[in-house]
């Protein structure tokens, strides 16, 4: 009898394991949500881990995504799906739960980031070479739009800043060209392209603001930066903060900053200035110029916590391995600590109780409390980069 | 006469000294250092030239992008940067042995 039931219970062990292979490991009940998972690039590697930001565990390794040096994610709807985008040109969509690749092309030689429209229908991809603007069902990654960023006597710029926009648009910017472009696909597969030339010089990225309203990008040709009023009749891009710098000569700038991750808090933006160790604060009504906060080193990212009560700095090589808080109804800086040598990117949790770093040469991804700043607990990962939490999927612009 | 070429000989000697000087120093980049700078060149000037420095924002860093720039021209632009452009100066992070290795071993195939 004992035995029976022993042999039962095994062949229903055996049975179960067959069917369902090493992610029954990670949720044994088979069913889970995803609004609380992660997906963490290891950029030298070309994989990613899937983790569970509620345990704070990893449930899965996916491999084989390419070339993931600067390699960013977007998310479905669902939340089921992350579109990541690699150096490579690579595309690939990624199915968390399955954690397995659905599928992946390589749409061009050399990428920068990518966006989803609205609708969640259509994946764009930004490209260094060829330059320009690759659009994608985001059912099956079959091309949708190729938009080639051409410019004077058929030049081809490269592409940065590329975002989503209300109404099945997506914007970008031409490195080379000093260009904004809107291409609008409220019609269907085939976009009207609106350009606007003569932006600046050398803008290196872009931003567009929650409520997709602003979009907004860094020059690094010269000091100021580009400001587009989305809801204006006609949109012109126009320069402010034009001559932060004041003339002075700017540091050597070891690596760009970012944008994306800006920070709206307390009616200002807190922007990384390019080549100085400053935040510019701008009003978010007049665009002016509204305060700057000195900090440790060159900014590379300046991220408000979801509550806009503090901005949380990294910076650039070599002095990467720091970050500061920000209090921005003081513009002071409360709080200065070294996670490890390269801490390359922060994500916070949808509500910002917590942060999560990537310190990439200890290989370790760290949890922080972001009120008491003690950390919480730490995740094995291979030269961990991009960490991007599923809620993106219903935020403008992620 | 005869002073002169003493002269030119005493300098050569000068130069070829300094020459092996350097020399010297460049093999003298211990392994430990080379590694450091194999992961400098990998991980921060990939973050603009692409890990596999096929290029980025900053352009390709393959042996048939440089094959037309000997190693002192490309280690002074490791050193001096671009002006107008995002290439930053590496002067003090970086010797001019250690660019004239790294711009060495970019034109062989850099090591992974």
């Amino acid at each position: 009898m004992k035995r029976r039931e022993f042999l039962k219970t095994s062949a229903f062990g055996a049975a179960l394991a067959a069917a369902m292979p090493s992610r029954a490991m990670a949720c044994p009940a088979g069913l889970r949500g995803t609004g609380d998972l992660a997906v963490i690039v290891e950029r030298a590697s070309g994989s990613v881990l899937i983790a569970d930001t509620t345990a704070r565990e990893t449930l899965g390794r996916v491999e084989g995504l390419g070339d993931l040096s600067h390699a960013s994610a977007t998310f479905s709807r669902d939340e089921r799906f992350a579109y990541i985008f690699g150096r490579d040109g690579g595309l690939t969509k990624l199915d968390i739960l399955e954690q397995v690749i659905a599928k992946r092309v390589i749409q061009a030689g050399n990428s920068i980031g990518g966006a989803i429209s609205d609708d969640g229908r259509l994946v764009a991809v930004s490209n260094y070479k060829p330059g320009g603007v690759n659009v994608f069902d985001a059912r099956n990654l079959e091309p949708v739009a190729e938009i080639p960023a051409v410019y004077g006597d058929g030049k081809r710029s490269k592409t940065v800043g590329l975002v989503d926009a209300p109404g099945r648009r997506f914007i970008f910017t031409l490195y080379d060209a000093g260009e904004i472009w809107i291409a609008d696909f409220s019609k269907g597969a085939k976009p009207s392209i609106q350009r606007f030339a003569d932006i600046g010089e050398l803008p290196y990225d872009a931003l567009i603001t929650s409520d997709g309203r602003h979009y907004i990008a860094g020059l690094f040709g010269e000091d100021g930066l580009v400001h587009m009023d989305l809801w204006a009749d006609d949109p012109k891009p126009r320069r402010i903060l034009g001559g932060y710098g004041r003339g002075e000569k700017k540091l050597p700038v070891f690596k760009m900053p970012h944008l994306e991750g800006w920070a709206l808090a307390a009616g200002r933006f807190l922007l990384p200035a390019v080549g100085r160790h400053e935040l510019l604060a701008v009003d978010a009504r007049t665009f002016e110029e509204a305060g700057r906060v000195k900090v440790h080193s060159q900014p590379i990212f300046a991220v408000a916590r979801p509550d806009g009560r503090h901005v949380w700095v990294n910076f650039a090589h070599p002095d990467n391995d720091t970050i500061q808080v920000v209090d921005v109804p003081s513009l002071s800086i409360i709080r200065t600590f070294k996670p490890g040598r390269a801490t390359l990117h922060m994500e916070f949790t949808p509500r910002g109780h917590e942060v999560w770093l990537s310190v990439r040469d200890a290989d370790r991804v760290d949890v922080y409390d972001t009120r008491t700043f003690e950390k919480l607990g730490e995740l094995p990962a291979r030269k961990p980069s991009g960490i991007f939490m599923t809620a993106r999927a219903h935020t403008i612009g992620l | 006469m005869r002073k002169v070429w003493i002269k030119w000989l005493l300098l050569s000697s000068v130069a070829a000294a300094v020459l092996a000087g350097v020399a010297h120093a460049a093999s003298m980049l211990g392994p430990k250092r080379q590694a450091e700078l194999v992961y400098l060149v990998r991980q921060d000037c990939g973050s603009c030239h692409g890990m596999t420095l096929k290029g980025g924002l900053g352009g390709p860093l393959l042996p048939e992008a440089l094959a037309g720039a000997d190693s002192e021209s490309i280690a002074s632009i490791i050193l001096h940067g671009v002006p107008g452009k995002p290439m930053p100066p590496w002067t003090g992070q970086l010797t001019r042995e250690e660019a004239v290795w790294i711009a060495g071993k970019l034109k062989q195939g850099f090591p992974r």
